[in-house]
C-alpha cells in the first residue's frame, strides 16, 4: 500500500492545477493520469485560448498544458503516475490502480477527482458505420498523431467543439463540408462561427442528420430541415458526400468513481450529465474527497483550472495544511469563476450549479 | 455508390493520411516502427498509438459486432468507448488507441468478420 | 441572421467601423458581437485604446483616437475577430490574421473573400506577411483591395493552380 496526503485523479488542467496548489501548501501528492501523457484535453487544442490573463488567455491550449505541466513536474512532493488507470475508488479513501501489468492499491488522507468528461453519442440510423468519430477523437488523431481521420468530413453540433474542431480540420487540410446543428441557432461562440463561414463552410441550423450512408464505411450523410417544433420537414432530404462523420453533441462528466464510492449525485441537464453534489468548499459527500472540472458539469478548461486550485486549496486546508497565501488566495479564485460565469454564456452553468446547490441545502 | 473496404494503402509508407503540412503543429514521424495487422506487416511511427497507425493505413474496420454483424470503427480515441479493442502480442481487449506503437508488434482483431458470423 | 449563419450583417459591419476621415491612418475594427468571457485584447494594447473592463465579459470599447493600427490586437484575439483597416489613395488596405499554410509571398494576388465565404470579383493583392515569436505562429498579412471592398472583405483564399 502506497500512503499519500493527497491523491489527485486526472491530469487535466483541473488535476495539474489542484496539484500546483496542493503542493505549495507542503502536501504530499501522488497524481494518477489514465493516458501516457499528462495534459488532458489540452495537448489537442491548438488553438488559442479565451479567459483573463489569470487563465492564460491568448495562449494555445498545447503550451497551457507544458505551462500547467512545467510548474510541477520537478516537484519532490509529487509522485505522477502515467498509463495508471483509478479503477476504484472505496469509502475509506483507498484507490485501487491498474497501470500496466501492475495493481495496487493507495491510501490517501484527502482525494481530489479530476477525470473530466467523456464525449456523448447521437441515434440515427447507421451510426455504427466506420468512420464516426467523436470531435475529440478527430483532435486527438489529427492533433497529437499528426493522422487524418479522412478527407471530407460532415460535422454534427454547432458547439465550441464542433466548430473549434471543425476550423482545426480545415487547417490540417482536410475538407469541411457543413457543419449541421438541430437548433435553430449556432450553439458556440460567433466568432468561431464567423471563423469557418469565412472559409466557406456551410453553417447548416435547423437541421438534423437522418443517417449515416454507406456498406462498410462512412460514405455519405442524409440531412434534413427541422421545423420549430423540431419535426422533420418532408421533402427537405438532402445528401452529402462525405467519409468521415464527426459528432460534438455535448460531453458527459467521468462520475464513475464517485457513483461506485456511493457519493451523493444528481442528474443535472445543463451539467452534462450526473454530477457529485459537493458544498461551496468543493468536498463531496465523502469526507476529504473533492471533485473540479468537467467532472463536477461541463464548462470550459478555464474554470477547470480555476476549480482545481480551489480544490487544492481546500483539501489542504481541511487537513491542516495552510497554504502561504491562503484567504487571499480564495478570494481571488471565487472572483474569477464568477466573473467567468456571469455573462450571458454562463447561463447554463449557472443554471446547472443552482440546481446542484437547491438539492444540497 | 462504391463500397469502400479496408484501403490498406502503400505498406512501407503509412503517410497516405498524414498531416502534409500544419501551421501550428509541428511532427517530428522521425523512426519508422514496423508492425502486423492481421499478418500483414505495416508501418507506423514512434508516437504514435496503434489504432492512429492503424487509421493512417486506410484501415477503418476494427471489428464486427456480434449481433448484427456489421463492421465497426471507433469512436471516442480516448479509452472510452472500448471499440478500439485488439489482441496485441497475444493479450486480449487491448486498448489500441491508449496504447503506444512498439517496433516487431503483433495486433489481431479480436471480433472479426468471421467470428462474428460464427457466433 | 448572425446567430443562425454566423455572417454579420452589412449595418452590424458598419457599426465597428470609424468615420471614413478616421481611416487615413490604420485602425482596429474588432469584430467582436457577443458577450464572451474574454479579454486579451485589452490586455495586450500598447496604446490602452481597448476597454473591456472588470467584468471580462464585455464587448471591447475601443477608442479611435488612440489606436494606431499597431496589429497586436490581431494575434492576440483568440477568436480572429479584429482587423486593422486604412484608406489611402483609393485603395482599403487590411492586417488580417492568417493561420493555414502555405503562407502568401509579397507581391502575390490572392483570391479576396467576404464574411459569408463567397470570393469577391477583385483580387486582392498581398503587401506583407508578418509571422514572428510574438504573433505566436498567426501570421499578420497586409493585402491592398479597390476601395469599394472596405465593408465587404475579411479574408484571404489561396488561388488553386
Amino acid at each position: 500500500m502506497i500512503y499519500k496526503d493527497l491523491v489527485v485523479i486526472g491530469g487535466g488542467p483541473a488535476g495539474l492545477s489542484a496539484c500546483k496548489v496542493a503542493l505549495e501548501a507542503d502536501m504530499k501528492v501522488a497524481l494518477f493520469e489514465r493516458s501516457f501523457d499528462l495534459g488532458g484535453q489540452l495537448v489537442k487544442q491548438t488553438h488559442k485560448f479565451f479567459g483573463s490573463e489569470s487563465q492564460y488567455a491568448k495562449t494555445r491550449g498545447i503550451d497551457i498544458a507544458k505551462i500547467l505541466i512545467d510548474e510541477i513536474k520537478n516537484e519532490g512532493n509529487l509522485e505522477i503516475f502515467l498509463d495508471a488507470t483509478v479503477v476504484g475508488l472505496y469509502k475509506d479513501n483507498i484507490i485501487t490502480v491498474y497501470q500496466k501489468d501492475k495493481y495496487f492499491k493507495v491510501k490517501a488522507k484527502a482525494i481530489i477527482i479530476a477525470t473530466g468528461a467523456s464525449e456523448k453519442f447521437l441515434g440515427f440510423e447507421n451510426n455504427d458505420l466506420p468512420g464516426i468519430y467523436g470531435a475529440g477523437a478527430v483532435q486527438t488523431l489529427m492533433n497529437i498523431h499528426g493522422v487524418l481521420p479522412g478527407k471530407e468530413v460532415v460535422m454534427v453540433g454547432s458547439g465550441n467543439i464542433g466548430l473549434i474542431v471543425s476550423y482545426q480540420l480545415m487547417q490540417a487540410g482536410v475538407k469541411v463540408k457543413a457543419v449541421v446543428e438541430a437548433s435553430k441557432n449556432i450553439g458556440g461562440y460567433l466568432v468561431h462561427a464567423s471563423k469557418l463561414k469565412r472559409l466557406g463552410v456551410d453553417i447548416l441550423t435547423s437541421t438534423t442528420i437522418t443517417k449515416a450512408l454507406g456498406f462498410d464505411a462512412v460514405e455519405g450523410v442524409e440531412i434534413v430541415k427541422l421545423d420549430d417544433l423540431w419535426q422533420r420537414i418532408k421533402g427537405t432530404e438532402e445528401v452529402l458526400n462525405c467519409d468521415t462523420i464527426c459528432i460534438s453533441v455535448g460531453l458527459s462528466p467521468m462520475h464513475q468513481l464517485l457513483s461506485m464510492a456511493e457519493a451523493n449525485m444528481i442528474y443535472v441537464n445543463e451539467l452534462g450529465g450526473l454530477v457529485p453534489i459537493k458544498t461551496c468548499d468543493y468536498e463531496t459527500s465523502l469526507p476529504h474527497v473533492y471533485a473540479c472540472g468537467d467532472v463536477t458539469g461541463i464548462e470550459e478548461a478555464s474554470s477547470a483550472m480555476v476549480e482545481g486550485k480551489i480544490c487544492g486549496l481546500m483539501a489542504a486546508r481541511h487537513l491542516g495544511f495552510i497554504h502561504p497565501n491562503d484567504e487571499a488566495l480564495e478570494f481571488e479564485l471565487n472572483n474569477q469563476l464568477c466573473i467567468l460565469r456571469q455573462g450571458p454564456c454562463g447561463e447554463k452553468i449557472r443554471c446547472g450549479l443552482k440546481k446542484v446547490g437547491e438539492i444540497y441545502d | 455508390m462504391k463500397a469502400l473496404y479496408d484501403k490498406i494503402v502503400n505498406v512501407e509508407s503509412g503517410d497516405k493520411m498524414r498531416v502534409d503540412e500544419h501551421p501550428i503543429l509541428t511532427f517530428k514521424n522521425e523512426e519508422k516502427l514496423f508492425f502486423t495487422y492481421n499478418g500483414k506487416k505495416l508501418q507506423g511511427f514512434k508516437g504514435d498509438t496503434i489504432a492512429a497507425a492503424l487509421v493512417d493505413n486506410g484501415i477503418m474496420h476494427f471489428s464486427n459486432s456480434i449481433i448484427h454483424k456489421r463492421p465497426r470503427g471507433f469512436y471516442c480515441a480516448i479509452g472510452n468507448c472500448g471499440s478500439c479493442n485488439m489482441t496485441v502480442n497475444g493479450i486480449d481487449n487491448v486498448k489500441t488507441c491508449m496504447t503506444l506503437l512498439e517496433e516487431g508488434m503483433i495486433v489481431v482483431s479480436q471480433v472479426t468478420e468471421e467470428l462474428a458470423n460464427d457466433i | 441572421m448572425i446567430n443562425q449563419d454566423g455572417v454579420a450583417t452589412r449595418d452590424l459591419v458598419k457599426s465597428k467601423f470609424p468615420e471614413l476621415k478616421v481611416l487615413t491612418r490604420p485602425k482596429a475594427i474588432i469584430e467582436c458581437y457577443t458577450e464572451i468571457p474574454c479579454n486579451p485584447c485589452a490586455t495586450s494594447c500598447p496604446f490602452d485604446a481597448i476597454t473591456i473592463g472588470e467584468d471580462i465579459n464585455q464587448v471591447p470599447k475601443i477608442d479611435f483616437d488612440k489606436c494606431t493600427g499597431c496589429s497586436s490586437c490581431i494575434y492576440a484575439c483568440p477568436g480572429l475577430a479584429i482587423m486593422v483597416v486604412m484608406i489611402k489613395n483609393g485603395k482599403a488596405y487590411f492586417k488580417i490574421p492568417y493561420e493555414f499554410t502555405p503562407l502568401p509571398k509579397v507581391g502575390e494576388k490572392w483570391l479576396a473573400v467576404d464574411r459569408s465565404g463567397k470570393i469577391l470579383d477583385k483580387p486582392c493583392l498581398i503587401e506583407n506577411v508578418m509571422i514572428t515569436k510574438k504573433t505566436d505562429r498567426t501570421a499578420v498579412v497586409t493585402i491592398s483591395i479597390e476601395q469599394p471592398y472596405l465593408y465587404d472583405f475579411v479574408t484571404i483564399r489561396r488561388p488553386y493552380e
